[in-house]
């Protein structure tokens, strides 16, 4: 392990599982919250033609799961930087 | 140039391509074989993942079932995307820093125990198998209409072309086949969509025309389809039928048991470092978002336009004498059947009593471009795309299916000195067999492959999942605990499935809502199966004894990207 000690190496770890959390309770709210649970309420609202709700369940959710991956990976290769963890 | 000639020559192209690259990329070592060397780049990574995953299931059934389903069709497009955001954030890079070859590897090696790994092995081969013989089916549907060849020889010469690149290219092979593979599907699923859209709604691009208004009028596509369904007796086309519990329930079921997929994760192992891994998912999901954000427009163009053309402009229905031709020619496959109820020579499709049609949902991509008379060169196109989708998953599960066998089953357990060129002999013999039980159940499907493919994302979320995730994320996870947990749930949920679905024996309950625990149906209960999974095995782990020094080092060690390695040998 290339941490300079223990505790370098469990503050890596805590800022991964945290930023992990973050987004999966984004990914939660698009699908789940959005997509499903609250798709009638959304439903009332008007969007690009589409019920807010309906598009949120059929597009919306896909285009914000890619993009939080692609947050994810930003993020970690910086975190890996910041720690000196990169790979070559 | 009639049809059926377009057709032998765009899939005859396709297939002399998909040889030709197997024939460049022979694998010449069991690492080749299995993860592809370890160096395919995250792009193409990406693109293989994607045209792996995206069966004929995708490109046949998804858009055919959300026509029929409407909002509740949502379940695939959510459920088939959200994992790949768990598999990037929760699962790709740790297993990629473990660097073994397959998930038994994982769960054999991270629990310590021959049983946790033959357990895996099991649920591995029992799931691949649910699924490729799905495949070889599709590959029999699209050449017994398109080829009006019958559904044996189509499942044949399938099987020898799957043979021919995954038995001799393994991984390798198949990683730069199924790039290929990629764009030709993804071409032949977005043309006719393109075409149909701006004919439906003038707009060209498929994701916004399906929220626009008809061209020529004001009305906007999707308050047409709910009256339209009213109107004949449907439930509003974005609202549906089916319960929120329900809903809730098979969309996790789907997203947790596509992170849990087998030949999905393997897939992750054939990059070079850990950076690669995470941004491969992300190549993956966009290649895939190109489809199935596209499918539901598929959905309703598809089913606005076979609405109007069977019950005709004046909605009073067509006279069979003026039936279109996409219904003459799915009629003889068996996969359309008009019953003249009323006696007036009309086909009339509705919701309620007065309907005469039955229609198979997994002609509506195929027909599409029929119905909406678009030349014969997409048409064809379709063809060759509704193959390379099923051929390019076919090939993935037959290698996770020989992977198992000859790596988990042979190298890993019973015989552990053979040599690296036996085990490839015996990778590319049980790839071999498995092709042969895979075209045979293709032929003679078990009257259930439907009712099985739920089966399997159940028995991936109830088992594989929770197993992976707390051999990463909870250290002190052991082996009893991880084993007690699997067979628990996949106890549970072959249990509930059968119980309702009568796999081998008679059902003992109607499959209805009113009967189901909670609300949840036999496809959602993968989730619940997952549930059961992490409660018993932690409470197991509890009260059993300790992980072991060495193992818990192991763990440490796959949470930092630091010197990965390319996937090694044992």
């Amino acid at each position: 392990m290339a941490f300079q000690n223990k505790e370098q190496a469990q503050a890596y770890w805590r800022e991964n599982v945290s930023l992990m959390l973050k987004l999966l309770a984004v990914w939660f709210l698009v699908s789940f919250g959005a997509g499903i649970l609250f798709v009638h309420q959304l439903n009332d609202i008007q969007f690009f033609g589409f019920k807010l709700g309906f598009w949120f369940a059929q597009q919306g959710s896909i285009y914000t799961f890619v993009l939080l991956i692609f947050v994810y990976v930003f993020k970690m290769n910086q975190l890996d930087q910041k720690y000196n963890v990169q790979e070559d | 140039m009639d049809l059926q000639m377009l057709t032998y020559i765009i899939v005859g192209l396709t297939f002399a391509l998909y040889i030709g690259i197997a024939i460049w990329a022979r694998a010449g070592s069991t690492q080749e074989f299995y993860v592809a060397g370890g160096g395919v780049s995250p792009l193409a990574n990406g693109m293989a993942t994607a045209a792996d995953w995206m069966s004929a299931a995708s490109f046949i059934s998804m858009a055919g079932l959300i026509s029929f389903m409407g909002y509740d069709g949502s379940v695939y497009l959510m459920g088939w995307t959200g994992g790949y955001v768990l598999l990037a954030l929760c699962l790709a890079p740790y297993l990629r820093k473990f660097g073994k070859f397959t998930v038994p590897d994982f769960i054999g090696d991270r629990y310590y125990s021959q049983t946790a790994r033959t357990v895996a092995v099991i649920c591995a081969i029992l799931i691949s198998f649910v699924y490729v013989a799905g495949q070889m089916r599709g590959v029999g549907v699209v050449f017994s209409r398109f080829l009006e060849v019958d559904i044996t020889t189509g499942v044949v010469v399938g099987m020898a072309v799957v043979f021919f690149y995954a038995v001799l290219g393994g991984m390798k092979g198949i990683t730069y086949t199924q790039v290929a593979q990629y764009c030709v599907l993804i071409f032949a699923y977005l043309v006719p969509a393109i075409f149909i859209s701006l004919m439906v709604t003038g707009n060209p691009i498929p994701q916004l025309g399906f929220g626009s208004t008809i061209e020529g009028t004001d009305v906007s596509l999707l308050d047409k389809l709910d009256g339209l369904s009213k109107e004949l007796g449907f439930a509003e086309y974005t609202n549906g039928t089916k319960s929120m519990a329900d809903i809730f329930a098979i969309t996790a079921a789907l997203m947790v048991g596509t992170a849990g997929l087998p030949h999905v994760i393997v897939r992750f192992f054939t990059v070079p470092r850990v950076r690669d891994a995470r941004i491969s998912a992300g190549w993956a999901l966009i290649f895939i978002m190109f489809l199935y954000t596209t499918a539901p427009a598929i959905a309703a163009f598809a089913r606005y336009n076979m609405v109007n053309t069977l019950n005709g402009p004046d909605h009073q229905g067509t006279l069979v004498s003026e039936a279109p031709t996409w219904v003459k020619n799915w009629e003889k496959t068996g996969l359309i059947k008009h019953e003249d109820k009323n006696g007036d020579g009309r086909m009339f499709y509705s919701g309620d009593a007065r309907n005469e049609m039955t229609i198979d949902r997994d002609i509506m991509v195929l027909a599409n471009p029929e119905i909406a008379k678009l030349p014969d060169w997409v048409i064809a196109l379709v063809a060759a795309g509704a193959i390379a989708a099923a051929l390019s998953t076919a090939a993935g599960l037959l290698l996770v299916i020989s992977t198992s066998i000859s790596h988990d089953l042979l190298k890993r357990n019973l015989m552990p000195n053979i040599s690296d060129k036996a085990e490839l002999r015996y990778a590319r013999g049980a790839a071999a067999v498995a092709i042969c039980v895979a075209g045979y159940l293709g032929i003679n499907p078990p009257g259930f492959v439907a009712e099985v493919v739920a089966f399997a994302f159940g028995l991936a979320a109830a088992s594989f999942f929770p197993a992976i995730i707390l051999g990463i994320f909870y250290k002190k996870m052991n082996k009893e605990g991880a084993i007690a947990g699997m067979l628990a749930g996949m106890v549970f949920t072959i249990g509930y499935i059968i119980y309702f679905k009568g796999i081998f024996i008679t059902p003992m309950a109607a499959n209805i809502p009113a009967n189901w625990w909670l609300g949840i149906s036999p496809e959602g209960i993968g989730t619940v199966g997952m549930l059961v999974n992490f409660v018993v095995a932690f409470l197991v782990s509890k009260v059993t004894k300790e992980v072991p020094q060495d193992v818990q080092e192991i763990v440490e060690s796959i949470r930092y990207p630091k010197g990965s390695g390319a996937a090694t040998h044992h």
